[in-house]
């Protein structure tokens, strides 16, 4: 009762209302919410579950669910798999190459186009627009321009006396995916870039530039701390990226010359649908997952806290 | 982290999607006129003459039966293979759909896929030759009717061998081998190779496996697994000889087959001497490429010296078409009105693909087809494709391994181990 009677007061009294009623707060949450929950349990923990599950079956995904329990054989089958080893090298080669070429490239090309120079808007189009283009295509257009015999690379390298036979080579196949990598994702990284450089205040470059620092050590002392959380996303987006590689290794070389471009999505399709070793498929599955979860949390906690306050990894923002 | 779960929720957008949709419509409500059907059709006939000649038959069947539309899905091989896999995981298959029998189809009929046809299509089986039919009939029931049947052997160019010195095809292994050092010492390629697509290599594997241990070492495989013995090594080795001698255009490993750069368009553009491939290589040869005409020969896998097998065993396989669990009685008819003799042998003049009908013979008009039907004919044996005859995942690894060897990232032992491994982990 007292509490019914008070409680008029505390909205009359003077120091605004703190926080609106509890309970229609939590409804309007609990609604707004309603419709991405469902579609994540039913899109993203579902078939995560589903896939948990049938790895530990012997399993060719015919007829209802699976039943012929083998626990962690496929697990087993996986780790000393020499695919799997194989893939993880290659996965490690494509992160090394996006760190140490791609992305200081991308930088490279976005420091310049945030220069005075001429149609630098021509320039940022051009070269944002691969990002725009599908997988597919993009592997279609590639396959027919590296083609040994027919394909435009050559004829023009061979100009320099020089040729390659690119994706038919298992020596140069991952370069020649990374290249076609390359063209496809500097345009986007080059964008992210250009707007983190843009939010650096003029004012700094300026008064640097007056302590008589030259364009060299504006940028290494002024421009790259500031652009690091920039710099940190992409290097965050490239890695999940190289661990999901599929569509582009599927259509420019399904992973072939022998599995000398292969990736663990590539591996996993081979034996989910060519194979209908449904079972040991989704064994690769969950150990992808596995990779990307425990790089995402481990990279948000520790290299990402200061961009993240306050981020599941971080434990409530208190340090 | 969502594309790991590709695979699962794949399976289910692409169910979802239309893969196996046509089953018939609700039945209409009095009225005599029989209710709306669609049927799904799945094939893999993306070159002339079959492309064309297939979409009008469907057309001629729907204009005789207008309560009936044919949705025609037309995928290349590997392309074809997966989406079905696909699809039939999800439980369901399309009305209608190209087979080759063996293994893939067994997985496919054990899972409740298919439907057994043998009461409907009791009529018509009498005129079909046993040797087309024999591949889609289990246990003495039927499950699928024959368009197809041909043998794998090497296409060769007359205009390149004369070139070369070379009057005769080798009937030996060893004359072949000398055959593709005189083609490559006249500064001709000799043997155009899909490295990218893995079945075309499986074929060399397959016929020396075959020739060397004989067809029933093939069949021994299959129920105990083990191919690391002597003559499955014996067969790697003398492929790896063959690989050694460099005899594949250049790129071959990443080259496809019915590409513009593929193997095919290599053959039909004149670009190497020889290709090991069925009796769909003439046809895809002129729609990849130019297409050789008069200088196309044919002659069948060399024997190899002291093998069990004989030059009259033939590898190879046809083409069927298998009727999905759940289509409409509309889609058996089609399959027969396709296989009818007035209109399959309008498919065999054209050159598109071998007499299944008895007295269709007479209609093969092309010398080269001609051979290869008279090899049939006279065929002492025969092995169906190994990746359609074992168990998927055998299959892919004997064509994966296969392609390991070629490469040269393998040892024919070390092959003979992998695929071991794989059929026990199947068995």
């Amino acid at each position: 009762m007292t509490t019914l009677t008070r409680a008029p007061e505390a909205v009359a009294s003077p120091p605004p209302a703190p926080d609106p009623p509890r309970r229609g707060r939590w409804v309007t949450i609990a609604l707004f919410l309603l419709p991405a929950v469902v579609l994540f349990l039913l899109l993203v923990v579902t078939p995560l579950l589903v896939a948990a599950y049938s790895s530990l079956f012997k399993w060719n995904g015919f007829g209802g669910l699976p039943t012929d329990f083998i626990g962690l054989d496929n697990f087993t089958r996986l780790f000393t798999s020499d695919i799997f080893a194989e893939d993880l090298w290659h996965l490690l080669v494509l992160i090394a190459l996006t760190l140490l070429v791609q992305l200081p490239f991308a930088l490279a090309i976005a420091m310049l186009l945030n220069q005075r120079i001429r149609g630098r808007a021509v320039y940022r189009l051009v070269f944002f627009a691969p990002y725009v283009l599908s997988e597919v295509i993009t592997g279609v257009l590639f396959s027919l321009i590296l083609s040994p015999d027919a394909g435009m690379a050559n004829e023009l390298l061979s100009v320099f006396g020089w040729e390659s036979e690119w994706l038919a080579d298992p020596d140069t196949v991952l370069p020649s995916l990374f290249l076609v990598m390359t063209w496809k994702y500097f345009g986007f990284h080059m964008m992210i870039y250009l707007a983190g450089r843009q939010n650096i205040p003029n004012e700094l470059v300026e008064a640097a530039q007056i302590d008589g620092a030259t364009g060299w050590k504006t940028f290494r002392y002024i421009t790259l701390p500031l652009l690091g959380p920039t710099i940190r996303i992409s290097v965050f987006l490239s890695v999940i990226y190289s661990i999901q590689l599929f569509d582009l290794v599927w259509i420019l070389t399904g992973g072939g010359p022998s599995h000398s471009s292969e990736t663990l999505a590539v591996t996993m399709m081979e034996w989910g649908f060519k194979r209908t070793q449904v079972g040991y498929a989704s064994a690769i599955s969950v150990a992808m997952f596995v990779l990307s979860l425990v790089f995402a949390l481990v990279y948000q906690r520790y290299v990402m806290r200061r961009d993240l306050e306050g981020a599941t990894t971080s434990m409530g923002g208190r340090r | 982290m969502k594309r790991s779960l590709v695979l699962l929720t794949a399976a289910v957008l692409v169910a979802g999607c239309g893969g196996a949709g046509g089953s018939a419509e609700a039945p209409q409500e009095g009225g005599g006129s029989p209710a709306k059907v669609e049927i799904e059709w799945w094939h893999l006939s993306t070159a002339d003459p079959l492309k064309t000649l297939w979409a009008q038959r469907a057309k001629e069947f729907e204009a005789k039966n207008p309560h009936v539309t044919i949705k025609a899905t037309v995928l290349e091989n590997d392309a074809y293979k997966a989406k079905l896999t696909t699809v039939t995981q999800s439980g369901q298959a399309p009305d209608l759909f190209a087979t080759w029998g063996g293994g893939v189809l067994q997985q496919q009929i054990d899972a409740g896929l298919v439907k057994d046809i043998t009461d409907d299509v009791a009529d018509v089986l009498p005129t079909f030759t046993p040797a087309a039919l024999s591949a889609y009939q289990v246990d003495g029931r039927t499950y699928g009717l024959p368009t197809d049947i041909g043998v794998v052997g090497f296409w060769y160019n007359k205009k390149l061998f004369a070139k070369a010195g070379i009057t005769e095809p080798p009937a030996t292994w060893s004359a072949f081998l000398e055959t593709v050092q005189k083609l490559k010492a006249a500064g001709v390629t000799p043997i155009a190779l899909a490295g990218k697509e893995k079945w075309p290599g499986h074929y060399y594997w397959a016929y020396l496996a075959m020739r060397i241990g004989g067809l029933d070492a093939l069949k021994q495989a299959a129920t105990d697994h083990d191919f690391t013995k002597p003559d499955f090594v014996t067969a790697g080795q003398q492929l790896k000889a063959l690989a050694d001698l460099q005899p594949f255009q250049r790129g071959f490993l990443g080259a496809g087959y019915g590409t513009a750069d593929g193997q095919a368009a290599v053959m039909g553009n004149g670009g190497a001497a020889m290709e090991l491939m069925g009796q769909w290589a003439p046809a895809t040869q002129a729609d990849a490429g130019e297409g050789l005409g008069e200088d196309l020969g044919f002659f069948p896998f060399p024997a190899v010296e002291g093998g069990k097998g004989s030059i009259g065993d033939a590898f190879g396989g046809g083409g069927g078409l298998a009727v999905g669990a759940d289509a409409p009685p509309e889609a058996v008819e089609f399959a027969k009105y396709m296989t009818a003799m007035e209109n399959h042998t309008k498919a065999v003049e054209a050159g598109g693909v071998l007499p299944v009908l008895k007295g269709e013979e007479e209609a093969v008009k092309d010398p080269n087809l001609k051979q290869v039907a008279t090899m049939l004919a006279g065929a002492t044996g025969y092995q169906l494709y190994l990746d359609q005859a074992y168990p998927p995942a055998v299959g892919q690894q004997v064509n994966d391994s296969v392609a390991e060897l070629i490469g040269g990232t393998k040892t024919p032992e070390e092959i003979a181990e992998d695929i071991t491994e794989v059929a026990m982990s199947e068995g």
